[in-house]
């Protein structure tokens, strides 16, 4: 099976595969962030869940992290390869004839996730790191013990006008990654056969749907603090 | 109807190449492009200047070898036609057409608009056949059941002429849709089964040697392809492929 992973079609496998977890894992990062929304207690007990329970910690985490940088490396480098594939460009080339924007910009939709990425860590995933390992705090309560602490820190973290102006236009541009990244994806792995138009509507709901549930979500905090 | 075309000139495979404009008049509506062509390079031929070089054989749109970037798109701007059956009546009195040849690292420029294809042959002769035995005890292909459905699918992909607008259009230079035809055309087939493992992996495996980019499932080359050939077959091809790497490492 190396030879298939070293073959053109073997790394789009590879780009579906990685996708098709990142679209699992936003659906499940959306139902955990959605629920605070509704209510304080059911977000704080699942933050806590999910930041201590060994298994997702130290068994999915890591699995999670290998996935959005493979992602991002493969991306990288099928980019460049396919750019190679080209050596000399059109004078005039009318792409938008015959694809979409969102298929032909993959890599700058990507770009803006990416980015998205490292703000994210920054805000949370380094904070949140630092408390349990560094500090040592694994009790996820308030510095004054008088509660969990994950309902705070979310709506602290969406007063900033600014950072949930960058977290809407990264999850607009999540959702165009989308529009073609999650049809794609079944394409890649032959799973569309035969089924296109349905994989391309169930594509559409997922890319508006997933996006706009993390943006309502930072208003909806935004608005309510 | 006058028009202004910019044409890319190269005197050979080493030459750099440039864009020249050209002028021509009056041009019928009813001519084909190929024949709006011709009238240029009399035209040339007259001026004592050489001709502008560009594939084409049948001017039917059934031997896959013209070919042409007009205007931006491979074979121009209608749909489910090749270059010779692009008629003027699709451009305007005044217009200036872009006309340059197939732009991929595999395609090479041979001269002017004339590109070499010969790495489509050569993912061909990698796999795109079936072995019969040709000693006059050959099985009569009708007395193989075949479903409707899959004998429409095979003819389909059949219908591929291997001009390269396919590689053209796509923003990778991607040959997946040519070879996904390919083999889809005999992987639909009883007759074909039998070397499917190898012919997929050897296709697939030429493909890449050759230097085509990966497919990023853009959807260009199906909408230019002059034969309607569908992204279904990219699809079976990646089966395939997988299916062959899980029988046979």
């Amino acid at each position: 099976m190396s030879g298939f992973f070293n073959s053109s079609i073997g790394r789009k496998y590879a780009m579906a595969l990685s996708a098709f977890f990142l679209i699992i894992f936003l659906v499940i990062h959306l139902a955990v962030n959605i629920t605070s929304v509704f209510s304080e207690d059911l977000f704080n007990q699942l933050s806590h869940f999910m930041g201590t329970n060994p298994l997702i910690q130290f068994g999915l985490q890591p699995v999670l992290i290998f996935g959005v940088v493979f992602h991002f490396v493969m991306g990288f480098v099928l980019e460049r390869k396919n750019k190679g594939a080209r050596n000399i460009k059109y004078f005039k080339n009318n792409g938008a004839a015959n694809s979409t924007w969102m298929s032909r910009n993959m890599i700058y939709s990507g770009l803006v996730i990416l980015a998205f990425i490292v703000l994210h860590f920054i805000d949370f995933w380094i904070p949140e790191l630092n408390t349990k390992y560094v500090q040592g705090d694994m009790s996820g309560l308030l510095a004054d013990g008088e509660g969990f602490r994950y309902f705070e820190e979310l709506q602290h973290k969406f007063v900033n006008p600014a950072r949930v102006g960058a977290y809407v236009v990264a999850f607009i541009l999540l959702a165009l990654h989308l529009l073609h990244g999650f049809t794609s994806a079944f394409q890649s792995v032959g799973a569309t056969m035969g089924r296109r138009k349905v994989m391309q509507n169930i594509g559409k709901a997922y890319s508006i749907l997933i996006p706009l549930g993390f943006i309502v979500v930072a208003l909806f905090h935004h608005f309510n603090h | 109807m006058n028009l202004t075309l910019k044409i890319w000139r190269q005197k050979g495979p080493q030459d750099k190449g440039k864009m020249v404009d050209y002028k021509v008049s009056e041009i019928s509506e009813h001519m084909s492009f190929l024949e709006m062509m011709d009238v240029l390079n009399e035209q040339l031929v007259n001026s004592g200047e050489e001709p502008v070089a560009f594939d084409h054989d049948c001017r039917e749109g059934i031997c896959g070898m013209c070919s042409l970037h007009i205007n931006g798109e491979a074979h121009g701007p209608d749909r489910g036609i090749t270059t010779c059956q692009l008629h003027m009546r699709m451009f305007k009195d005044g217009d200036t057409i872009t006309i340059e040849p197939w732009r991929a690292k595999a395609f090479p420029v041979i001269k002017d608009l004339v590109v070499d294809r010969t790495a489509f042959e050569r993912i061909q002769q990698a796999g795109g056949y079936i072995s019969v035995n040709t000693s006059g005890n050959t099985q009569d292909a009708n007395s193989i059941p075949i479903p409707k459905h899959a004998a429409d699918e095979a003819m389909d992909a059949a219908a591929c002429i291997g001009c390269g607008a396919c590689v053209a259009s796509c923003k990778n230079s991607s040959a997946m849709l040519f070879v996904g035809a390919k083999v889809s055309q005999f992987a639909l087939l009883p007759q074909g089964r039998v070397e499917a493992t190898d012919r997929v992996k050897n296709m697939v495996a030429q493909m890449d040697l050759e230097g085509f980019g990966n497919c990023t499932n853009t959807g260009a080359c199906e909408v230019e392809c002059p034969k309607g050939i569908t992204l279904e077959n990219i699809a079976r091809m990646n089966r395939e492929l997988v299916k062959a790497n899980l029988i046979k490492f």
